[in-house]
């Protein structure tokens, strides 16, 4: 029996890596007023729903898609989070802490 | 004559420029659309500049996964040359069939200016003809040529003649990395160009193909088109795609 899963994807700069997004959001903090905030890194996130017969088999195709595609492993750190999983006979909603960044 | 392939994704916008230089050296060219699977028995492959699929998600990410792109890295594992221009350097970075990465221009804006770039070395299809190590006055137009290897791929590329192009100062003159006159997108070691280890993919910032007539206000990348072209005509002629004289040692992929 198949499932539907939605995850998310946040991809983010490795650290070390020059991130000049994260410096120009950070250097803009200033004109708000706001002090005491640091280390700004600016990353993206991908939503996608996968059907798969369980969770291990759709995250094994999250993780490939993050590896292969939505992030270049030489720049950049991905993690995963379960937002949804709803079964053909039974809907549930779970939030996993996801896989932590590699 | 020496057919040399250009290939046309959509949102490619040197792929005539390209065709155009190709012909100006004595080849013909070949547009090859990103749809098809198979490379039309060209003797070289040219990825132009542009922003291939819109360069969504990541610069070349997504053009790396085009059939065409399938018959390329097919092309270049048998030792066929293939270079990258601009947008086609991000797709053979993101391809991994050159070492590194492309990151987001140190100052964030998009630069369109001329730069000068000189060769690290003559001994190379892509350098051949260029007559000796003065620096060339290119365009660049990019919002992601910021280099990008971990320092142990950065030295082997060194070690091993991996660097084909750097960023110099108008006098030929080295730069140093922080030199946002001669090095604008700030490009580690001030990398413009790169080589695999086998010496047969290469991919360049700069576009030699707008600087390859007077008439654009340099033809300084024209010895750099000819280069490639008379190199694939070698191997054309000699019945096979050989591989070049690869460097010393392993690099990164």
């Amino acid at each position: 029996m198949s499932a539907s899963f939605r995850f998310a994807v946040n991809v983010l700069p490795k650290p070390g890596i020059l991130d000049p997004q994260g410096r120009a959001v950070e250097s803009s903090l200033g004109h708000l007023g706001i002090a005491g905030v640091s280390a700004v890194r600016v990353g993206r996130r991908i939503e996608l729903t996968v059907e798969a017969a369980d969770e291990a088999a759709a995250r094994s195709i999250v993780d490939r898609l993050a590896t292969e595609l939505l992030s270049n492993p030489l720049i950049e750190a991905w993690s995963v989070e379960l937002q949804m999983a709803t079964s053909s006979t039974s809907s549930t909603a779970s939030t996993s802490g996801g896989k932590a960044s590699r | 004559m020496t057919r040399v392939g250009v290939v046309v994704f959509p949102g490619s916008n040197c792929d005539r420029d390209t065709l155009h230089a190709v012909a100006l050296v004595g080849a013909e060219p070949v547009a090859l659309w990103h749809e098809q699977a198979s490379l039309d028995g060209v003797a070289a492959v040219i990825l132009p500049g542009g922003f291939a699929y819109g360069d969504y998600l990541r610069a070349g990410v997504i053009a790396r996964f085009s059939p065409v792109m399938r018959a390329v890295t097919d092309f270049a594992a048998a030792g066929g040359l293939v270079l990258g221009i601009c947008n086609g350097f991000q797709v053979l970075a993101e391809a991994g069939l050159v070492p590194g990465a492309l990151l987001r221009n140190r100052d964030l804006r998009f630069l369109g200016r001329d730069v000068h770039v000189a060769p690290e070395r003559l001994d190379t299809p892509f350098t051949r003809a260029l007559e000796r190590r003065r620096a060339l006055r290119l365009p660049i137009a990019h919002g992601e040529g910021c280099y990008f290897a971990d320092a142990a791929t950065l030295d082997a590329l060194e070690r091993d003649g991996q660097v084909l192009f750097r960023y110099v100062r108008p006098d030929g003159l080295a730069a140093e990395e922080d030199d946002r006159a001669a090095n604008p997108n700030g490009s580690l070691r001030a990398i413009a160009g790169v080589m695999n280890t086998r010496g047969n993919v290469a991919g360049l910032m700069p576009h030699p193909e707008r600087a390859s007539e007077a008439i654009l206000g340099s033809d300084d990348g024209l010895a750099i088109i000819r280069s490639f072209v008379d190199a694939a005509g070698e191997r054309h002629t000699a019945g096979e795609r050989r591989p070049t004289r690869a460097p010393a040692g392993v690099g990164a992929r």
